[in-house]
């Protein structure tokens, strides 16, 4: 090591080689992190598209701009691309790749190379997966939980699309594996487990959901290939087999897939909110707990996906029980976020108006989420678009703000540049008000009795679904300010320093942009990561 | 970019238990259907499962804990550093795995030339729980038997890397990772083993 410490470059320009190569074959947290960030991220987009897609056919009863095999598509891909290419990898893959590493102290993660395998993986799956669009029979049009009878006998592109979701789940699983190792080995001295800032906690209790519950849903989709392929018949009930086992199996993993959604979501927003409330974190050590106590009770869930598929009276009481439970540690980190609030100073920037959206929205999809998962309520709106509302609430109100709530306060860091504030607020009111005329126009049709995935339906429910879909444009025009405002100030906004909010957490207290090694000596840790004190911000 | 080469064999283990648990997670998804189906069929199963050639299964068996043997000798080799030896051992395993490959070949020809494979018109006519049982027992051994190339060819790797010096007595952790990898295809086979041919 030279004894002259040379001033730190920034990751941005220190190979001084620019070009494609030196990001898709960088093996640096960082630009790994951007490209998770923009491949997922334009994955969104074009789920953003299909979805306005789906509420112009459903504005009117009747066709209105595509056919119904045209319709069954959509919804699917809208699906399948959310959920597989941006959701799942998207906040682990950016921020926790981004954010992570910095915030334990570390110069990259325990695997460099293999996270960068992790990317590659995840972009040949979203190629599989986009080819499946355009060959074959066509786009898959079993809707994303690929049910069989169905998805075994239609004559589209599923076993395709099944491959590409297949190659994805591997690069989540080496994911998972490379963030619980980095969490375990590579903590700087003095980042004790007590003093790991809570997105750290959530990416590691989110880790341990995509190692354990990915590998159900590999072997799942390899059934379905086989069903396809082979005729294997395991699903079959005409050769003794049973299409509720697949559903097991199917719920096993996406249940608990949920969770790999929604909990880093959760630790953003323990993050975020401290640092703009100006006041440390209330019930540290519960929240923690509590992102673990999630991971492991939502793994024994699955089966009140499945209350009108046919089960035994005695499981559905029993997976009914266990959803309830999951609610408490929900609850508790709502409660603690809300006491956090308490008596703060409240600075209402775009990162904070995010996250106490996310707040109202994710409590509203929580609580809806309780009416399911009650067997004598689900049996009314199983399937109706009352879950269309629910799910959406929790993974666009709940996730998706989430994730934009981490756009607007951890980007700046990684770019230098700041967005304008003004704009910022204006583009998160459109999408508030549109996302909440949108979704709880669903919830309010499904509670009517309004099906989930029809291509058509009654007159009486033409109404709301107008004003849903006028939801949607509203909704569409604050992304569209946001996305332009947000990307004109990375590129060409005010500077910023090192620390624009003031936070505590150690990502705040190298330079920015950071550089390539992150920290310039091993840094030493000797405070909590919420204690604004100590950590010297005013 | 160039990072110090930093040398984690704690972080490397840790990350290989996790992936084998993960391994070992994919095919529960297997065994919860057997369990399932054979709760359901059990007449069935029982039949089927008598048909099996325990004979195939066993020299099988045979082979894959020998080539365990071997595999984790070679890890005691490598730290004593016999260079020699640890090749030839690696060399002994992959020959193990190449010969259950064959023997697989040798009893799934058989078993197809009987008309019995997934989707076949035997199977079809058969009863309901015999084509569960067939389907299920092609793809667990399948999946067991593509995990059984790749233990294969990731040794074929390791070894080369000794060869050339790049593993060595005071490097060896990938050798210790692709021996657990292939103590876990052992370990797989250790479960299908009795499931499919000796307690029906």
């Amino acid at each position: 090591m030279a004894t002259v410490q040379p001033t730190p470059t920034s990751f941005w320009n220190d190979t001084g080689k620019t070009g494609i190569t030196s990001w898709i074959f960088s093996t640096d947290h960082k630009r790994i992190g951007l490209l998770y960030f923009y491949s997922t991220f334009g994955f969104f987009l074009v789920g953003v598209l299909l979805g306005l897609l789906l509420r112009i056919e459903l504005m009117a009863p009747g066709r209105t701009i595509m056919g119904p095999a045209t319709y069954n598509a959509t919804f699917t891909v809208h699906g399948v691309v959310m959920i597989f290419l941006f959701i799942i990898p998207g906040m682990p893959g950016a921020f926790g790749n981004l954010v992570m590493p910095i915030q334990i102290g570390a110069r990259d993660v325990a695997f460099p190379r293999l996270n960068l395998f992790s990317w590659w993986l995840y972009a040949i799956g979203a190629v599989i997966v986009l080819t499946s669009l355009f060959t074959g029979g066509g786009p898959p049009d079993t809707g994303w939980t690929f049910y069989v009878p169905f998805s075994a006998r239609t004559g589209t592109n599923v076993s395709l699309a099944v491959l590409g979701v297949f190659v994805i789940g591997f690069s989540s699983i080496l994911t998972g594996i490379n963030f619980v190792t980095t969490i375990h080995r590579l903590r700087a001295e003095g980042m004790t487990w007590g003093r790991l800032p809570l997105f750290v906690w959530s990416i590691y209790a989110t880790a341990w959901v995509q190692v354990l519950a990915t590998p159900i849903l590999g072997i799942t989709l390899v059934l379905i290939m086989a069903e396809r392929i082979l005729g294997a018949g395991l699903f079959d009930p005409g050769r003794g087999g049973d299409p509720v086992m697949y559903q097991h199996l199917f719920w096993i993993y996406s249940h608990p897939a949920v969770y790999i959604m929604i909990l880093p979501a959760m630790g953003v927003i323990s993050d975020v909110i401290p640092v703009f409330a100006r006041k440390p974190i209330f019930g540290y050590k519960m929240i923690a707990f509590s992102s673990l106590a999630i991971a492991a009770a939502g793994s024994l869930v699955w089966g009140h996906h499945m209350y009108t598929s046919g089960m035994s009276d005695t499981a559905i009481l029993v997976f009914s029980f266990l959803t309830f439970v999951v609610a408490i540690p929900s609850a508790i980190k709502v409660f603690n976020w809300v006491s956090t609030l308490y008596k703060g100073s409240i600075s209402l920037e775009a990162p904070m108006l995010f996250a106490l959206s996310f707040i109202l929205l994710f409590s509203i999809g929580g609580l809806t989420g309780l009416i399911l998962g009650a067997a004598a309520t689900d049996i009314h709106v199983h399937d109706t678009h009352f879950v269309v509302g629910h799910f959406h609430y929790v993974m666009f109100g709940g996730a998706g703000f989430a994730f934009f709530s981490a756009m607007h306060y951890w980007l700046p860091k990684f770019y230098g540049r700041k967005y304008a504030e003004k704009p910022a607020v204006i583009a998160w009111a459109f999408m508030f008000t549109g996302f909440n005329i949108l979704y709880f126009s669903m919830m309010v049709l499904g509670l009517k009795g309004m099906p989930r995935r029809y291509y058509d339906y009654l007159p009486e429910f033409a109404p709301l679904n107008l004003v849903s879909t006028i939801g949607s444009w509203i909704l569409a025009v604050g992304l569209i300010i946001m996305l332009v405002n947000l990307f004109r100030g990375l590129f060409w906004g005010e500077p910023v320093g090192s620390n624009p909010w003031g936070g505590a957490t150690l990502e705040w207290s190298i330079p920015t942009p950071p550089p390539t090694e992150n920290f310039d000596q091993e840094p030493v840790v000797t405070h909590g990561p919420y204690d604004f004190t100590k950590a010297g911000v005013p | 970019m160039n990072h110090a080469p930093h040398k984690d064999y704690g972080g490397a283990k840790l990350g290989m238990w996790l992936f084998l648990f993960t391994e070992l997670l994919l095919f529960s998804g297997l065994f919860l259907l057997y369990a399932t189906y054979l709760s359901r069929y059990p007449r069935e199963f029982t039949a089927a499962g008598r048909d099996m050639h325990v004979g195939f299964g066993t020299l099988n068996t045979v082979i894959l804990i020998t080539s365990s043997l071997l595999a984790a000798m070679a890890v005691t080799a490598i730290q004593r550093n016999e260079r020699r030896n640890v090749l030839l051992l690696l060399g002994g395993t992959i020959l193990c795995a190449v010969t259950f490959l064959c023997n697989k070949y040798l009893e799934w020809s058989a078993e197809i030339g009987n008309g019995i494979y997934p989707g076949s018109p035997r199977l079809a006519n058969g009863p309901p729980g015999e084509s569960v049982f067939y389907s299920l027992y092609y793809i667990t051994v399948g999946l067991h038997g593509l995990h059984v190339l790749v233990g294969a060819t990731l040794l074929a790797v390791v070894a080369v890397r000794v060869k050339r010096g790049t593993v060595h007595a005071g490097d060896f952790v990938l050798l210790e990772n692709g021996a657990l990898y292939w103590h876990l295809v052992d370990l797989i086979w250790i479960f299908i083993f009795p499931l499919y041919y000796l307690i029906l």
